[in-house]
């Protein structure tokens, strides 16, 4: 058995000992160049006049382009082709590249970078929601809206009612390595790209656009990311061609980099939303009519901005039945950095719009926030008719379709889905237990009742994450595999590496389709020659969609060994096993490289591509209808914090969480999603807190000044366990997706802090996020009042 | 310059521009690309190496650490804390075990900040770690691999002997050669840890003329603890300040704990963080509190002044051109002393305000009171309205209330990307009735509390 085992990470022995190569660590050909983006000082405006003299005698410097040098497209965009990777004469943003240098160093590139003189004429840039909203400067002819019965008259008719807005920031993804790549010209005018890209297809494809050759002309190379957590999904466009343009310009291999400030100016982060709610509920809590309003800033340029934003309004219910709904989506264009996809997608920021609206109902009711989730939780999945139901035994209350079966309850989403897996009950029950929730709510209540200055809280939220891109072509993905005659396993596939395991977990996947063990299986850089047309590894998708697709190329070279052994052993195909590292051929056993050998002997070939597509996938996303995800995967969590009444600083305590990865493939690998995403998270909504001037300029551009979690403000305690059950849906090996739904977890921290602040007067708190100490301290006055 | 150090067991001579970093030398020069560039300004530690002298090993940032610092010293980058023969490291393999990397890219700089902790025997991981980002594992696994490591023995090769080297030009070896130069040449640029000149250099690309180097300088370094007073010399590093202070103002050393991270505190000095002015400077407040006072040197001429007459305006000192900060003097005892550091993480962030009290309350009344805030105004400074609110005045709340209303007076805070002004006004109130609250003994800190 490889899979299911708690293997290290595939690269860990490299990590450790400062082997493992990164973009800049891969030694170049005498003659690299580097380059770096002269960059624009306003946020909106045209430019009349740029003088670049100085930028050109600038030491070390070779070429310096503009958008007139760019030979065909001038193009990064991911989607709607409005994003030039040089300012074509309109500036969007304070940071936009307006020019690209091209230097004999990184350092003499970025010196040169700063001395251009640009002479503007400067118009008032959209910054904030409000005045986009105002001007109605927008993505979309006008709002998505989506509905789901009669809203209106059912939140009137509710016997209690409560509004209210939450605002919250985006986030810097803060990859520890910044964005880079380097492009090497090769003969004929072809071109090689290694990126740090979670998305190398759309590497090759930009790239190709912009030499204005097929995409057969160039290849992309992708073997790791130093963390990417989305904001490499389309934010090494530019990067990757400004290598590729200016070696064809000069002939040399170039390179690129962004030094950390630069990266944060430039690349766009997490969507900020402000979200508005009405809602109308009964005595116990239980949510009847539901109004909300999603705005977000989606930055200058298109991006992935529809997706995002999309995803927000799907996860609007997070895991709470609302039978009447409508989500209203404002997408704004602002003269801000694109915002761009960041683990969640827009989930996150959806979700925490809900959970606000139980947190503000509890609240309102004087009960228990948990006991008013569970009270709008969806139907059990053991209480619809489910795939399995038919399998389960009479006499057990759980068999659907018989004559004395109970009539199931099948339950949809705002966008008309059944939700049939949903397994929060049990889940809720079994984290309330073990993390000894009531128990410690009293506890907490006495001790806040003691002290003046200290306050302590405890929160507990779940999360339902929907499983597939929500752009439903995109559920693809393609493997190849060969096996050599000495019986060593060569595995690609086109997702990327950039952490979070996938590469081990998927060559798991292979080692035991070939029952061999995983160290037989040499895992390979990620690379567009090797399997074309790939999506980018994202949606939490990446070992879903690779792992299948290396289950089916293995699958078809396994095969053909077995027919080829079977013939040889006159014996049935059936009969041929492969487990331990042999292969079993009736009563006979070899070991797998003899089994290679005698296939090769035997002409048989040993390479195969695989394939695989999510299927049962129809989406409407206009009309908001449909079956976007393959299933839900779900978590919950109970975080204890604690603020100081004086300044607001504050800090979690302790955190449980009980997360749902299926039948892990590899749950030490599956634990550390759940642990960082959870920390990342908590950090999204706490002290990580993005801030631009009047000017649009961003004023927290370097870690000095944006903070993410450090060491100790990880949680005291800190208990993660796993629900091991197997996903109802087919998916490879009954696992479930794992990347992003841990990151909603941290919502629980922020809630947290809203139960504390509660305890110090009167009113509903409001807390906005981020809740640094500044806002704790600011929700503290509200709560007095 | 000519540089010589050991790095990874074997010595290095290099002729080196004066601002050439650590970094940059390794991987463009060197080709040692395990050692990474995060963020090139000592805030995330990917880049983070061993570095020994005589007195033992330490973690520092070499993207802002230049590479004559390193003379006569030893260097272990990632690369050499494996054994010669591929051995690794009792953190490396606890790396492994316990999952402590997802990307990757940070990890170099952990297993240099674990190695180094490991050397010296340290179990306070999260202090040891404070410096180093990791944006995967949420820290938890990294603890684990740290603990799982703590008692194996320091492997042999860590046990560096640091090169005999001669005496260089550039880094004179006593404050009256150093007094006289700078006398001489007082448009250059003194470097001590390089925490703030280096971002001079990586971050504002700025060329710097001529410099001197303060790490030679033994008696520009030395703490002397009299019977009632503590001499620190200005190139103290605030890892030795912490320690000094740490016996007599434990308050003042918790501050410190928070001041920048290990391989900050490593570099920066005391003489740095008063000599540059910053309003936003940690060390100031405290002093000021305590009443401090600073010395200062030009050629032969030696002057004294109380901490808080130093600071004229923002970006101004009292400092003549060829005058260098020698040390400061601070009492050894100030039991009521307690310092207060608020910023939007604990750990390595700039203050957002830092406010330090002093009051000697006697029989219930209070007779003397110092009180100095860092983040509240262009320069470090004392808050005398507030002071003279207090003085005179019985120790009580309402005392303490109507003190507070005159920080309004003292202070016109700013609004920038750390704090709001009101936030700014409304904490440094609060501050004074924290203050309060601990000396009668309540619970005032959330760093005390546990679940």
């Amino acid at each position: 058995m490889s899979v299911a085992k708690p293997l290290p990470h595939d690269a860990a022995a490299l990590h450790v000992t400062g082997a493992a190569r990164y973009i800049d660590d891969i030694p170049t050909p005498t003659g690299t160049l580097h380059l770096a983006f002269g960059l624009s000082d306003i946020a909106k405006g045209t430019i009349r006049a740029m003088d670049l003299a100085k930028v050109k005698s600038a030491l070390g410097v070779v070429a310096v382009m503009t958008a007139d040098d760019l030979p065909f497209a001038n193009d990064v965009s991911p989607s709607a082709h409005d994003e030039p990777l040089l300012s074509d004469g309109t500036i969007h943003y304070l940071g936009q590249p307006v020019f690209l240098v091209v230097a004999d160093s990184h350092l003499n590139a970025r010196k040169a970078a700063r001395l251009a003189t640009i002479d503007h004429s400067e118009e008032t840039p959209i910054l904030t929601i409000e005045h986009a909203l105002a001007s109605d400067s927008r993505f979309e002819d006008g709002p998505r809206i989506w509905t789901k019965g009669d809203v209106d008259q059912t939140l009137s008719d509710a016997p209690h009612q409560v509004q209210g807005t939450i605002n919250m920031g985006g986030q810097e993804h803060f990859y520890l390595e910044g964005q880079a790549a380097l492009a090497l010209p090769q003969e004929g005018g072809d071109m090689v790209v290694h990126s740090s890209t979670q998305h190398p297809t759309e590497i090759q494809h930009k790239v190709a656009e912009a030499l204005g050759l097929p995409m057969h002309a160039v290849r992309c190379e992708v073997r790791r990311m130093g963390g990417g957590f989305g904001g490499k999904e389309s934010q090494g466009n530019a990067l990757a061609v400004a290598c590729a343009v200016a070696a064809r310009l000069t002939g040399q291999p170039c390179k690129m980099r962004y030094d950390r400030d630069d990266d944060m100016i430039i690349t766009g982060k997490r969507h900020d939303f402000r979200i508005d709610y009405r809602v109308g509920y009964d005595d116990e809590g239980r949510l009847l009519g539901v109004d909300l309003t999603q705005m977000t800033r989606c930055g200058w340029a298109m991006d992935l901005s529809l997706p995002v934003a999309d995803r927000a309004m799907l996860h609007a219910d997070n895991a709470y039945h609302l039978p009447a709904v409508r989500i209203t989506s404002h997408r704004l264009k602002t003269n801000t950095q694109s915002a761009t996809a960041f683990r969640g997608f827009g989930g996150p920021q959806g979700v925490l719009g809900i959970e606000r609206v139980m947190d503000h109902v509890a609240a309102a009711l004087d009960l228990d926030p948990v006991l008013v989730r569970q009270r709008n939780y969806y139907a059990a999945m053991d209480r619809v008719a489910s795939a399995d139901a038919a399998q389960t035994k009479p006499g057990t209350g759980r068999r659907f379709g018989g004559e004395f079966s109970p009539v199931p309850t099948v339950q949809t989403t705002p966008y008309a889905m059944p939700v049939t897996d949903f397994i929060l009950h049990e889940m809720t029950d079994a984290l309330l237990a073990s993390s000894d929730y009531h128990a410690r709510r009293a506890a907490i209540a006495a001790w806040n009742a003691d002290q003046s200055i200290l306050k302590k809280g405890i929160a507990f939220s779940p999360v339902k994450f929907g499983i597939s891109f929500t752009l439903t072509h995109l559920n693809q993905a393609g493997a190849l595999v060969h096996v050599y005659q000495d019986g060593s396993v060569h595995m690609n596939h086109g997702g990327t590496e950039m952490g979070q395991g996938l590469f081990q977990k998927v060559a798991q996947v292979a080692a035991h389709r070939f029952g061999i063990d995983v160290s037989a299986v040499k895992i390979t850089a990620t690379d567009t020659g090797k399997v074309p047309n790939t999506s980018a590894t994202a949606a939490s998708s990446g070992s879903d969609l690779n792992g299948m697709a290396v289950a089916n190329a293995c699958d078809i070279i396994r095969d053909r060994i077995a027919a080829c052994l079977a013939e040889l052993h006159q014996t049935r195909i059936e009969e041929v096993r492969f487990a331990d590292g042999q292969v079993h051929v009736g009563a006979e056993v070899m070991t797998f490289t003899k089994a290679a050998q005698t296939a090769y002997a035997n002409r048989v070939s040993l390479s195969a591509t695989g394939f695989y597509k999510t299927p049962d996938l129809n989406w409407d996303r206009i009309k908001g209808e449909g079956r976007p995800f393959f299933y839900f995967a779900q978590g919950a969590a109970v975080t204890e914090v604690v603020i100081d009444t004086l300044t607001g600083e504050n800090r979690i305590l302790r955190t449980d969480i009980l997360h749902d990865a299926g039948a892990s493939l590899n749950p030490a690998l599956d634990i550390g999603q759940v642990e960082g995403g959870y920390v990342q998270g908590a950090g999204w909504l706490t002290t990580e807190e993005l801030v631009w001037d009047d000017k649009g300029r961003l004023r927290t551009h370097a870690p000095a000044t944006y903070k993410i979690p450090a060491c100790s403000d990880r949680p005291d305690v800190f208990n993660v366990a796993l629900w091991d059950q197997p996903n109802p849906a087919q998916t490879i090996y009954r696992s479930k997706a794992v990347g992003e739904p841990p990151f909603m977890l941290g919502t629980s921290a922020f809630l947290a802090l809203s139960d504390a602040i509660s305890a110090c007067g009167p009113n509903y708190p409001d807390l906005q996020a981020p809740a640094t100490a500044e806002e704790v301290l600011r929700a503290v006055g509200r709560a007095r009042g | 310059m000519d540089v010589t150090f050991l790095l990874n067991g074997e010595t290095v001579r290099v002729k080196a521009e004066p601002t050439q970093t650590l970094l940059d030398w390794l991987r463009i020069d060197r080709g040692l690309c395990g050692t990474k560039e995060g963020c090139n300004e000592g805030d995330c530690g990917a880049c983070t190496v061993v570095v020994g002298d005589k007195d033992g090993v330490k973690a520092l940032n070499a993207c802002i650490l230049f590479l004559p610092q390193l003379h006569g010293k030893t260097v272990r980058t990632v690369e050499g804390i494996s054994g010669p023969d591929g051995t690794l490291h009792p953190v490396q393999q606890a790396m492994i075990e316990h999952h402590g990397s997802q990307c990757g890219f940070c990890t170099p700089g952990f297993i240099a900040s674990m190695a180094a902790g490991h050397s010296e025997g340290r179990k306070d991981h999260d202090d040891v770690l404070a410096g180093n980002l990791c944006r995967c594992t949420g820290y938890a696994p990294i603890v684990r691999a740290a603990e799982a490591a703590a008692d194996a023995p320091i492997p042999d090769w860590m046990q560096d002997a640091a090169p005999e080297v001669s005496a260089q030009p550039y880094a004179p070896e006593n404050l009256d050669e150093l007094a006289a130069w700078y006398a001489a040449h007082p448009d250059a640029t003194l470097i001590a840890g390089a925490t703030d000149v280096g971002l001079w250099v990586t971050k504002q690309l700025r060329n710097l003329n001529q410099v001197a180097f303060l790490g030679c300088c033994k008696d520009l370094r030395e703490i002397a603890v009299g019977d009632d007073e503590i001499r620190i010399g200005a190139a103290a590093t605030m890892t030795e300040v912490m320690a000094v202070v740490g016996e007599y103002h434990p308050s003042y050393a918790e501050m410190i704990r928070r001041y920048g991270s290990v391989q900050v505190r490593n570099a920066a000095t005391i003489g740095g963080n008063i000599a540059n002015g910053s309003p936003i400077g940690d060390n100031p407040p405290a002093l000021i509190a305590l009443g401090a006072t600073l010395h200062l040197r030009h050629a032969d001429t030696v002057r004294d002044m109380p901490l808080e007459d130093f600071f004229i305006a923002y970006g101004k000192q009292d400092r003549t051109p060829g005058e260098l900060v020698t040390g400061v003097t601070l009492p050894k005892t100030a039991p009521a002393l307690r310092c207060y550091k608020v910023s939007k993480r604990f750990d390595q962030d700039i203050s957002a305000v830092c406010g330090c009290f002093n009051v000697t309350v006697v029989d219930g009344v209070v007779t003397t009171a110092r009180i100095a805030f860092g983040g509240m105004a262009g320069t470090p400074h004392r808050a005398k309205a507030v002071e003279a609110a207090l003085t005179g005045q019985p120790w009580t709340e309402e005392t303490i209330d109507a003190a507070a209303a005159q920080f309004a007076t003292d202070y016109t805070p700013m609004s920038d990307m750390r704090a709001s002004a009101d936030y700014r006004l409304q904490t440094a109130q609060n501050l004074l009735r924290r203050y309060f609250a601990e000396l009668s003994g309540q619970a005032t800190s959330v760093l005390e509390i546990s679940a």
